[in-house]
């Protein structure tokens, strides 16, 4: 387990729960926790959350495969998440996935062959006024055009390399 | 051009987050002092009341109702959940409130806490309001730095603290009794109502749920009174401002705070600049992406909760998107269904099974190879799903294919005849 977390972020989750009235509903920060250490939500990493929050893996697993923002799969080191919902469609949506596809040479779903992005499409990212929008990682993009694309995966692989 | 004095987005400068010392000088946490230093926890309740404040988060229940429902009274454990997992497309007005001002928020929940008798409260914000989420945890902290937050707030003996859960996107967990489940670390199902959260709602207790624009205006209905606040809308029976999100086929989308009423018309053509690359004005949903639409003869329409609802649609969360006159609207349609299919938890068969059926209709209408048979189904559907759903999702759902009945039937029509869509080259 200490694969997943080191004994002292696990002991530190531990710790918490113990000072929750309601252990349970700390299960999605355990899970947070376990995706920021290692990109996903392995089956080992619901065993452990298991384990933190007093719960079965089952119990667990029917949280981490309800939420779309938690991987139960490996994913690239940045998660490309295209909004797909009405005020992105209406202005150019569709083609911003289009165009990742051909940059990235991936379908949607799909990682790029040196595990730097993962290809998504999502619901409504919240950023209506600045249709259309893009997350990589932890960053949005408003009002993304075309021609941007590229130089925005560019910086976001610099990012990664330095 | 109609303005008003801004009172949620008073702060809002582009690209800056205001904090406690900037929130004060504008007379931040004023209402905070007012209510614990002046007024009863029921006095508050009878003023919001009195405002005629109706819940922002979309339903448009009067939330000085609601909470009369609610055992404030009662000693024992309750709570308040401020909702904010705004994850319905058109919708981004929280988002530009935390964003811009977090300790408005925060002084709205620290107001209701007082005024429910609530010494707990939690804000549920969803997985894509990172920043949000940071905002609000820092304002909390400043809050509690100054006493304003936490034990015997302002010398006053009450006490309250208040606890951020980020989502991990899903939503379904706008659904009342879905968040809570999520909120307690359950599949976030709806629950059967009754009982309703106000009798047993977070962890088993009393839980009052409100909006985070709804809350963020309680600061403003005790400074100013409910007659004043109640006289800044356009409308008799309106109340307050409004926060309109514009979005779609506009030259200029945004999110303006307006007197609660205003004309879609002059929405669309002062704030949103008008629709965008000289086009015409279609049609729009008026109020988020479960919210019947509007079309050019609906100009004049106060965008307020009574008078939308006599033209048969709803003003929801107030999220406005436009469609350009080039646009096909059982594309628009079939976009809308695909988010609502996708975003069913399961629970219940009418929404599971419905939506995607409602979705495989549109798909062959759109590709050309719908009948008349499908068309007839298509209308079926609003009888076999509205209502007979477990919770709300899927009435919100069919709320686009109403409107795409009663208002483009003929192009619908359209797309059978010619065995093609007609906004197709």
């Amino acid at each position: 387990m200490a694969t997943v977390l080191s004994e002292k972020q696990i002991a530190q989750l531990k710790r918490r729960v113990k000072e929750t009235p309601h252990p349970r509903e700390m299960v999605l920060d355990v899970l947070h926790a376990i995706q920021d250490a290692n990109g996903w939500v392995s089956d080992e990493g619901v065993e452990l959350a298991a384990i933190i929050l007093g719960l079965s893996p089952l119990q667990v697993e029917e949280i981490a495969t309800f939420y779309d923002k938690i991987y139960r799969c490996p994913v690239g080191r940045k998660v490309i998440h295209v909004c797909d919902s009405i005020c992105c469609w209406s202005r150019g949506g569709e083609a911003l996935m289009l165009r990742l596809q051909q940059l990235l040479g991936i379908a949607p779903g799909e990682t790029t062959a040196d595990g730097m992005f993962t290809l998504l499409p999502t619901c409504c990212l919240g950023a209506c006024g600045e249709a259309p929008a893009v997350r990589i990682g932890k960053t949005l993009y408003g009002q993304v055009a075309l021609e941007q694309l590229e130089s925005i995966l560019d910086s976001e692989r610099t990012e990664v390399a330095s | 051009m109609r303005t008003c004095e801004p009172l949620l987005f008073k702060n809002r400068r582009a690209g800056q987050t205001v904090f406690l010392e900037g929130y004060r000088k504008t007379g931040g946490y004023r209402g905070l002092q007012k209510a614990l230093q002046d007024m009863t926890p029921a006095s508050v309740r009878e003023e919001v009341k009195a405002s005629g404040l109706r819940g922002r988060g979309g339903a448009g229940f009067p939330t000085g109702v609601k909470w009369s429902f609610f055992p404030s009274d009662n000693a024992g454990e309750k709570y308040l959940v401020c909702n904010g997992d705004e994850m319905e497309p058109g919708t981004f007005k929280d988002r530009q409130l935390l964003l811009a001002d977090p300790h408005h928020l925060l002084e709205g929940v620290i107001i209701s806490c007082y005024a429910l008798g609530i010494g707990t409260a939690y804000i549920f914000l969803r997985d894509a309001y990172r920043q949000c989420a940071a905002n609000l945890e820092r304002a909390i902290a400043e809050a509690e730095e100054a006493g304003l937050l936490g034990d015997n707030i302002l010398g006053s003996g009450f006490c309250c603290e208040v606890h951020v859960h980020r989502s991990a996107g899903r939503y379904i967990c706008g659904e009342e009794t879905a968040l809570l489940n999520s909120l307690e670390g359950l599949r976030p199902n709806p629950r059967s109502k009754p009982p309703f959260p106000a009798v047993k709602g977070l962890f088993g207790k009393p839980t009052a749920l409100n909006n985070i624009e709804t809350l963020a205006n309680i600061p403003h209905i005790i400074t100013g009174g409910a007659a004043w606040y109640k006289g800044l809308a356009l409308t008799e029976q309106g109340a307050g401002t409004k926060l309109y999100g514009l979005a779609g086929h506009l030259e200029t989308p945004c999110c303006v705070e307006l007197p609660l009423g205003m004309p879609l018309g002059e929405l669309i053509r002062d704030f949103g600049g008008g629709v965008w690359q000289n086009r015409s004005f279609k049609a729009c949903l008026p109020g988020g992406a479960s919210t019947p639409y509007l079309t050019a003869e609906h100009m004049d329409v106060a965008l307020d909760y009574e008078p939308l609802e006599q033209v048969g649609t709803r003003l929801g969360t107030g999220g406005v998107v436009v469609f350009d006159d080039r646009t096909c609207m059982v594309a628009v349609t079939l976009n809308l269904l695909r988010f609502f299919a996708r975003e069913s938890c399961g629970w219940c068969t009418p929404c599971r099974d419905g939506l995607p059926l409602v979705c495989w209709l549109l798909e062959r209408l759109e590709r050309g190879e719908g009948s008349r048979e499908d068309l007839a189904m298509l209308r079926e559907q609003l009888l076999h799903i509205n209502g007979r759903s477990f919770c709300a999702l899927a009435l919100g759902a069919m709320g686009p294919v109403d409107g795409l009945l009663r208002h483009f039937a003929e192009e619908l029509e359209d797309h059978v005849r010619l065995g093609r869509c007609p906004f197709q080259a």
